[in-house]
């Protein structure tokens, strides 16, 4: 029926269907660059084919899938000068194969999603998850993963100023390595990913084009095989230093006033760049690839159409201007070159040194991909590992032991090792760095407010209830920019999954995505911009569901910031909660505590109480804005006893607190806590229920921030106070835990070094 | 004061370096391009931090051949001051306006925290805010920061002085858990023999005000006279 072999299609991960649509649409069979073009726009990566219909969950998304358009939607107004832009964007299966490269152009790529709005990047943040450290290719990966984000960080001048870092064998065979980015834009200088204008040119700027990362959009959707090292030629090769200068010279560029509109190459290089700026606008586009500067000789048309080197943005100029903005980018040395001009007719169409080798209407490219309703189906192992007799759990014997093994736990343990590789505080703006805040927070020139910035995940709560763990996530994330004062304003999220196309890996992208929009929407702060990982699966199976959430907020005045570790000596240590809490399994289902001293991943993660999240997060940055705290800590992995640790460790000042008994982990504790008999030390110590804060304050102030608490219906504990140089946990009369800094220090700081 | 900041490609603590001076210290700052010829009417010129020429071949060894750095030549031999930041250090040292190189760390990986830092010499026109023996706190930042030298040039920064500043532990003595990267005799900041040249790894213009961490780099951009 067709002439071509269908193995040409098949290759590039069209179905026999997708191919009859092209065939059906164009009236013909498409040419081999065509069909190039075809392949990469309805790739799951570019098309979003399979996530479309469930990303509508996200207001945002929906608004402008709906028409208010996308342009500015991933900005946040910090005042009515100044914008915040950021997004988060995966570079797992390149970095599963080629560490180094895969996470630094996984950088590079979201640094010029940033740029190319118009918008000075002023922070990258990474979230990275391995397999066990006691393999050795994982220990590989981990090395040259990092070594890459700080290569290509670091000498663009863009600090690294947050992010996390798990370990779990789902992840080994694939690797996740998600980067963030976040720019400060003039919002009158905004520049739309738009070809708005018919006549004006399109520009080409940056590297050259070489035959590197051909297909790389149609690589990330799919499984990695055990071919995966044949996949190194799909890997493209970043070169920071050209960044830099494209990051400058396109800056400078904007002020020219010029460039009218502006979209980066990355996934599907010079086709997207062509044919979405042309579609959102009806408009076309006629651009001859004879003249696109090349690294190679007799390059084909299709290999110029799909390249995705690095480094290249494509920019529509005003005509009669082009020579003026060509000249900035002479002046950084980068190429500038006009190859084409904005049409009215609504096609893409590709020269050839004169000779037409693809004429698409470019909405078949984009608005045509066709969307997919794939089935849901509730994994069967959801209902087995949800099973959990805590009643049945032995308990150990000596908590010492245990929060020294959770301290060491790699996923708790201090990512010094990590973040002392990147330049956090190039920028001089970075006012809490890695290390010492649950969030960073950033100072900016010109504007009293400062901002908070954190990513988070939590795989093990979404693998054991997917809805339950996405919300979660995003409260953990919002908490963690509240306890430093801000209040959360926004999100971009990755949403890392299996293979879709397994009615169980949907259920759970379908459920977390709803998880995540649900408690966004309750905590005001929108899913501004994101991006879909499938595919993640290795010949061990799927990687848990995994989304990150990577979260913005603002301080009215940065200095008002707070930090996570106790400040001095002679401070009341206190535990902020909410009034009530039901959980059954007391917050040890799927804890980090059942995990690595039980061996179990089991239970239900805690059940969310929406109110009293977002009341803790407002009254956070009360407390902070009215001066009553000095130290602000949320309890995550390891619960109360390792985040108490944690608050003592950052300045080495030791503490000295008292818990009552009570069976749900204390969070319920009232004015008198009721005595128990059956209450559990383990939920007590290192129970992971959410919404619970460690703060500390000056003790004239315990008073004023308990009557704060009230006004926001929250439980606010006096638990004891700072100082010393040991962890002393009691509970009633018992001393539970008795441990020298020392000791927890070096438990904390030497788990992760290679 | 009027202050040049110099620009390379692949610069980036440029900005830093300028806000520092106009904003903090007060003064009157240019950026000059590293294709100019000429540096006239400055009172101290910066080097500033930064990846030059994306660090190809070697951290400076490009950025040495820049025009301006004849114009930077013309400026010191003059008697004019000139501080290189890291990578204006590393500039410096191939440029031969000071003695030494700056190598690989010794445990081949990039560093960024705050160091301290001991006064050696408090008579240079950068130091002498400071006294002898005075520890500060800067952060550092970079993968090529371990300063070697040969014997007799060793010889000579010690006995002439032109040791500057030295890695230290936060009590003012040394050894060689505080030194960061392996750098000869935990030498962090050297001068040339008429110290009106200064090349330092750690970043005074990150540490010029308080919200940041530290103040401690504000005196040395601070040129007293």
């Amino acid at each position: 029926m067709f002439t071509r072999n269908p193995q040409s299609w098949r290759e590039m991960g069209l179905s026999d269907e997708e191919y009859a649509r092209i065939v059906a649409l164009m009236g013909r069979e498409p040419t081999d660059t065509e069909l190039g073009m075809f392949a990469v726009m309805w790739s799951e990566h570019c098309g979003y084919k399979f996530s479309r219909p469930v990303l509508r969950l996200f207001k945002k998304y929906r608004e402008a899938l709906e028409g208010a358009g996308f342009e500015n939607a991933g900005i946040v107004p910090l005042d009515d000068q100044l914008g915040i832009a950021m997004k988060v964007e995966s570079h797992n299966h390149p970095s599963a194969v080629e560490p180094h490269q895969g996470a630094a152009t996984g950088v590079g790529g979201i640094i010029r999603d940033i740029f190319t709005m118009g918008a000075r990047p002023i922070a990258i943040l990474d979230s990275l998850r391995f397999g066990p450290l006691s393999e050795s290719r994982n220990r590989y990966l981990i090395e040259h993963v990092v070594e890459g984000i700080s290569s290509y960080g670091n000498c663009i001048g863009v600090p690294t100023v947050a992010g996390e870092i798990y370990f779990h064998p789902c992840y080994s065979g694939n690797p996740l390595v998600n980067a963030m980015a976040v720019g400060l834009v003039p919002l009158s200088r905004i520049i739309p990913a738009r070809a708005d204008v018919p006549g004006s040119a399109v520009m080409y700027v940056g590297s050259s084009t070489g035959r590197d990362g051909i297909h790389g959009a149609t690589f990330a959707s799919e499984t990695l095989g055990e071919d995966q090292q044949e996949k190194r030629p799909n890997v493209q090769i970043g070169d920071p230093f050209m960044e830099k200068l494209l990051i400058e010279a396109t800056l400078e560029a904007i002020e020219t006033g010029a460039i009218l509109g502006m979209q980066d190459m990355g996934a599907a290089g010079l086709t997207c760049t062509t044919c979405e700026p042309t579609s959102k606008s009806g408009t076309g586009v006629e651009i001859d690839v004879a003249l696109v500067p090349t690294r190679e000789p007799n390059m084909t048309p299709y290999e110029i159409m799909l390249s995705e080197s690095q480094e290249r943005m494509l920019l529509y100029v005003q005509a009669g201007r082009e020579e003026e903005v060509a000249q900035v980018f002479r002046k950084w040395g980068l190429n500038a070159v006009v190859i084409g001009r904005v049409t009215s007719d609504g096609l893409v169409r590709v020269r050839h040194r004169g000779e037409i080798v693809a004429e698409i209407p470019a909405h078949y490219l984009t608005k045509e991909c066709p969307t997919y309703s794939l089935q849901a189906e509730e994994p069967a192992y959801l209902r087995e590992v949800q099973q959990l007799t805590i009643d049945e759990l032995p308990q150990p014997c000596d908590w010492n032991e245990v929060l020294l093994q959770l301290l060491r736990s790699p996923s708790i343990a201090s990512k010094r090792w990590v973040y002392e590789q990147y330049d956090w505080l190039v920028g001089a703006q970075t006012v809490l760095p890695p290390g010492k805040a649950d969030a960073a927070v950033l100072r900016l020139r010109n504007s009293e407010k400062g901002i908070a910035l954190k990513i988070d995940g939590n795989a093990r709560y979404c693998y054991l209830h997917p809805y339950r763990g996405a919300q979660l996530t995003v409260a953990e994330a919002a908490r963690n920019v509240a306890c430093t004062g801000a209040m959360p304003r926004a999100i971009t999220d990755c949403l890392n999954f299996g293979n879709p196309q397994r009615p169980e890996i949907f259920y759970q992208f379908e459920q977390c995505v709803r998880g995540i929009a649900d408690a966004s929407e309750f905590f005001e702060t929108p899913v501004i911009s994101g991006n879909v990982s499938f595919y993640n699966e290795s010949e061990r199976g799927a990687i848990y569901p995994t989304p990150t959430i990577g979260m913005l907020g603002i301080l009215e005045r940065v200095e008002d910031c707070i930090g996570a570790g106790f400040p001095e000596a002679g401070l009341a240590v206190l535990l902020v909660a909410p009034l009530q809490n039901d959980d059954p399994l007391m917050g040890l289902g799927g804890s980090e505590y059942l995990a690595v001293v039980h061996g179990l991943e089991r239970g239900t993660p805690p059940a969310l109480d929406l109110h009293a999240e977002k009341s803790l997060h407002r009254f956070l940055v009360q407390a902070a804005r009215q001066r009553l705290i000095r130290s602000a800590h949320d309890i995550s992995e390891g619960g109360f006893a390792v985040a108490l640790a944690e608050c003592a460790l950052i300045e080495g000042i030791g503490a000295r607190v008292q818990l009552p008994l009570h069976p749900h982990g204390f969070s319920a504790w009232q004015a008198t806590p009721p005595p128990s008999e059956g209450s559990r030390h383990d939920a007590l110590l290192f129970g992971e229920s959410p919404t619970r804060v460690i703060l500390s304050a000056e003790p004239a102030l315990v008073s004023a921030l308990q009557q704060l608490a009230a006004a926001y219906r929250l439980a606010c504990h006096a638990l004891g106070y700072t100082g010393g140089d040991k962890i002393v946990i009691r509970v009633g009369d018992a001393p539970l835990i008795e441990l020298p800094l020392a000791r927890c220090q070096k438990a904390y700081e030497e788990a992760i070094t290679l | 004061m009027k202050a040049a900041v110099v620009v390379f490609p692949g610069s980036n603590c440029d900005r830093d370096a300028y806000y520092a001076l106009r904003d903090v210290l007060g003064y009157e700052v240019d950026y000059v391009w590293h294709a100019e010829p000429r540096l006239n009417g400055y009172d101290l010129v910066v080097l500033p931090g930064g990846f030059s020429y994306g660090d190809y071949l070697r951290p400076g060894a490009i950025a040495r051949f820049a025009p301006i750095m004849d114009a930077v030549r013309a400026f010191a031999e003059r008697g004019g001051r000139v501080i290189g930041i890291c990578n204006g250090f590393q500039i410096l040292c191939e440029a031969g306006l000071l003695p030494g190189a700056l190598t690989r760390n010794i445990g081949l990986k990039f560093i960024c925290k705050h160091v301290y830092l001991r006064v050696e010499n408090d008579e240079t026109p950068f130091t002498r805010l400071f006294r002898k023996g005075e520890v500060l706190r800067i952060p550092i930042a970079h993968g090529d920061g371990r300063y070697v030298c040969d014997e007799v040039t060793m010889h000579q920064l010690e006995v002439r002085g032109q040791i500057v500043f030295r890695y230290c532990a936060p009590d003012g003595t040394l050894s060689e858990a505080w030194n960061p990267n392996g750098s000869m005799q935990a030498i962090a900041g050297v001068a040339n023999a008429t110290f009106n040249v200064l090349g330092l790894m750690p970043h005074p213009e990150r540490a010029c005000e308080a919200i940041l961490g530290s103040k401690d780099g504000r005196r040395i951009l601070q040129l007293s006279g």
